[in-house]
């Protein structure tokens, strides 16, 4: 190992010191033999923007997934503000924890899917206070006044009477912002959001991003395979390999001046296009 | 009353008997549901507007009315045996449903198919036989499958115009003797027992060459 | 020939309510059954998926004419308690038509993508909420074709009461053709009855059209 990476661990350790939101400790997962993540242990602090970049099938999106509760974890735990996520402290004894539970930490997280997920059967707007005025339970009204505020955010503020099937995949993809946003969750969660789309279309919802970032508050943890975006948000980088953290850090040094073989030959995929 | 085993036993030899005319019956209608089916189809896409208007009317009016109905049409309005008559009428009926799987086959042919066809200056009918036929049947062979497996369980219908299939068989003895239970119970098993293994068999065949999707559910019956 | 309409046409249509009647109490405890099985079929729970599995494939694979005789006649002598003779017809009606259309439900759930799914608990929904906001608005549209057709199929369906002598159309038309033997009379009974039974589908057929056509246009333009 490099002074570097050594130099990396000292940092986040300090990290420690401020305020945790999200806590993998010890994680692994498997999918029947095949063992895809191990010995995760990961702390992300309050308002952080860390960045997951890595050839594919390095186990980013099951990283997040689990964080989502949409990917049992295999063993170890996962915290949210303090609290297990999949598991619930009775006697001293961690026993799974039942939906009731999980859908208290899990409200604390929200997430952005590649292929945007809109519900096609509702308007815009529907698509985008359903959830609140059912799981949040906040009043109609309010709910329409906090989507329209998101939509407008992402600039699409006329179009709460579309249908998803009415929009270009940009446009799709920033009411998904949108509608995960109207929820207000601590830990945002994004899946390559401009994976599928037109390259002409990558911009608009990398802007987008980029200003939920500028805010400051909101946490989020991004899949990419942009880099310049990666360095411009993120706070942090990690970079998977085989399923380990093989190299984290502040993007001036994990994309400027990547360590290990591994890192510098991904990277030099990106820089050739 | 309760199941009475001795007369089970009595009567099971009877009733398996009458399966010889169960699977004669389904297996004559499915022969002319596989070839009519094909005649409706293709006269259904005929180019004369006229012929393709009459068929679409024709197949639908058979397909949405009831088997036993046109049985009993067909029973009393040609002097045709019973059997003769519940296998034509079961035929015709299911040609209706068989001619919509033959459809979603073809309709899955890519139209390039028809335009590299054309191309090789092929005729309309060597066109369907060489090209179209040859792509479009292998793909709905499960969908085929399983018109077998409802023809054989529509043959019970054929108790109505006196064809001695299991059901009548069933029926008979029950009349007989005042005891349902077991003749019926015994009808119901054997269909199950040969049916249902089918069915999983289709159902593998269906999996194996992934599904073919498009309008065939007309069935529904599957 | 065709002559005696006023006569026949009154006499058959007097077994109409008794047809409709099936038909409807068909209908309503088969898309029960559909939607309770179906839902069932695709539980994370073994024992619920088995139970709902056992049901549709065990009245799937006996036939419905089986299972009315089974209704009407054995079930009284089984048990305590003795249907009539129309709930005898209704139930294996509904129970039949039901366990084929919860297939059709089935495969409208299961052909929600599963990122539908993943949104609704990104937005923390629970399992009700999902259900009732996301899966079943997608689903129903989806499985409504279906249903369509499978009602068509239950109307005609109907006419097996006739074997247990439930006075619905065709047991009128056969009442009918034993007092007029003629062969030019039979004919014209059954192309009565049979013109009937078409006219009834008729608002099914156009319902059932009317939904593939706003089904294949995607679920999103509602
Ligand atoms: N449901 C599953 N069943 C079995 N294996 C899975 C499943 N989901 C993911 N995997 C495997 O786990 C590994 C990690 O997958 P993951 O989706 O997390 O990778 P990724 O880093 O997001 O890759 P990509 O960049 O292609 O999205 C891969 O080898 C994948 O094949
Ligand atoms: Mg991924």
């Amino acid at each position: 190992m490099t002074e570097e990476v050594v130099d990396n661990e000292i940092k986040e350790s300090e990290n420690e010191n401020e305020n945790i939101v999200v806590s993998y400790k010890d994680v692994k997962k498997a999918f029947g033999d095949t063992v895809v993540l191990n010995d995760l242990s990961l702390n992300v602090a309050q308002g952080e923007k860390v960045a997951l970049i890595g050839p594919s099938g390095s186990g980013k999106t099951t990283i997040i997934r689990m964080l989502m509760t949409l990917e049992q974890p295999t063993e170890g735990t996962i915290e949210v503000d303090g609290e297990m996520l999949w598991h619930k402290e009775v006697n001293g004894e961690l026993l799974p924890a039942d939906e009731k539970h999980m859908r208290k930490v899990r409200g604390k997280i929200g997430m952005v899917f590649q292929q945007y997920n809109l519900f096609p059967h509702m308007t815009i707007m529907r698509n985008c206070t359903t959830a609140p005025v059912n799981v949040l339970g906040i009043s109609k009204d309010e709910a329409k006044t906090r989507a329209q505020e998101m939509l407008d955010k992402v600039g699409l503020g006329d179009k709460v009477d579309n249908y998803p099937s009415q929009l270009s995949g940009g446009q799709q993809q920033r009411v998904a912002i949108a509608r995960s946003l109207v929820m207000q969750p601590k830990v945002m969660l994004f899946d390559e959001v401009t994976a599928a789309l037109d390259p002409e279309l990558v911009g608009e919802v990398l802007e987008v991003l980029k200003d939920i970032a500028a805010e400051g508050d909101t946490t989020m943890m991004l899949i990419t395979h942009e880099m310049e975006f990666a360095r411009d948000v993120a706070d942090r980088v990690l970079f998977l390999d085989n399923g380990k953290i093989a190299e984290h850090g502040p993007p001036s040094e994990v994309i400027e001046n990547p360590q290990t073989e591994r890192l510098q030959a991904f990277l030099g995929r990106f820089n050739n296009s | 009353m309760s199941w009475d085993w001795e007369f089970a036993f009595e009567v099971f030899p009877d009733i398996v008997g009458a399966i010889g005319v169960t699977i004669g019956a389904t297996v004559v209608a499915y022969l002319i549901s596989l070839v009519l089916g094909l005649v409706f189809t293709l006269l259904r896409r005929s180019s004369f507007k006229p012929l393709s208007l009459l068929m679409a009317g024709v197949i639908e009016f058979i397909r949405t009315t009831p088997p036993l109905v046109q049985l009993f049409f067909v029973y009393y309005a040609f002097p045709m045996s019973p059997f003769t008559t519940g296998a034509v009428v079961l035929g015709v009926h299911y040609a209706t449903y068989v001619s919509e799987v033959y459809r979603s086959g073809i309709e899955a042919v890519p139209t390039s198919q028809w335009e590299a066809s054309k191309a090789l200056n092929f005729s309309k009918a060597q066109t369907w036989q060489k090209v179209i036929l040859p792509q479009a049947i292998p793909p709905v062979i499960p969908m085929l499958g399983n018109y077998l497996i409802v023809l054989f369980k529509e043959t019970p219908l054929l108790a109505g115009i006196f064809v001695t299939e299991m059901l009548q068989v069933a029926r008979i003895i029950g009349a007989d003797t005042y005891r349902f239970l077991e003749p019926i119970a015994i009808v119901g098993f054997l269909f199950l027992v040969l049916s249902y293994p089918s069915a999983l068999f289709i159902r593998y065949l269906e999996k194996r060459s992934g599904k073919l999707h498009g309008s065939a559910e007309k069935g529904v019956k599957t | 020939m065709f002559t005696n309409i006023g006569e026949f046409l009154p006499f058959i249509l007097g077994g109409l309510t008794t047809t409709v009647q099936a038909f409807l109490f068909g209908a309503v405890l088969a898309y029960s059954i559909a939607i309770v099985a179906g839902l069932m079929r695709t539980s994370k729970l073994a024992v619920v998926r088995i139970v709902a599995t056992i049901f549709v494939e065990l009245f799937r694979g006996t036939s419905l004419l089986v299972q009315m005789f089974f209704f009407a006649f054995v079930f009284p002598a089984l048990t305590p308690f003795t249907p009539s003779l129309f709930l005898a017809g209704g139930l294996a009606l509904g129970f039949n038509y039901g366990a084929y259309a919860s297939e059709v439900v089935r495969g409208a759930v299961l052909s929600v993508p599963e990122g539908q799914k993943e949104a609704a608990i990104s937005l923390n929904m629970s399992k009700v909420q999902r259900m009732r906001f996301v899966i079943l608005p997608q689903a129903i549209r989806i499985m409504l074709p279906g249903i369509g057709n499978n009602s068509i199929e239950l109307l005609k369906g109907t006419s097996l009461v006739y074997f247990i002598s439930l006075a619905d159309m065709t047991y009128r038309a056969d009442i009918l053709r034993g007092a007029n033997t003629a062969l030019s009379s039979q004919i014209e009974i059954y192309t009565y009855l049979l013109f009937t039974y078409f006219v009834l589908a008729l608002p099914l057929i156009f319902l059932t059209r009317w939904l593939e056509k706003r089904a294949s246009k995607g679920v999103s333009t509602a």
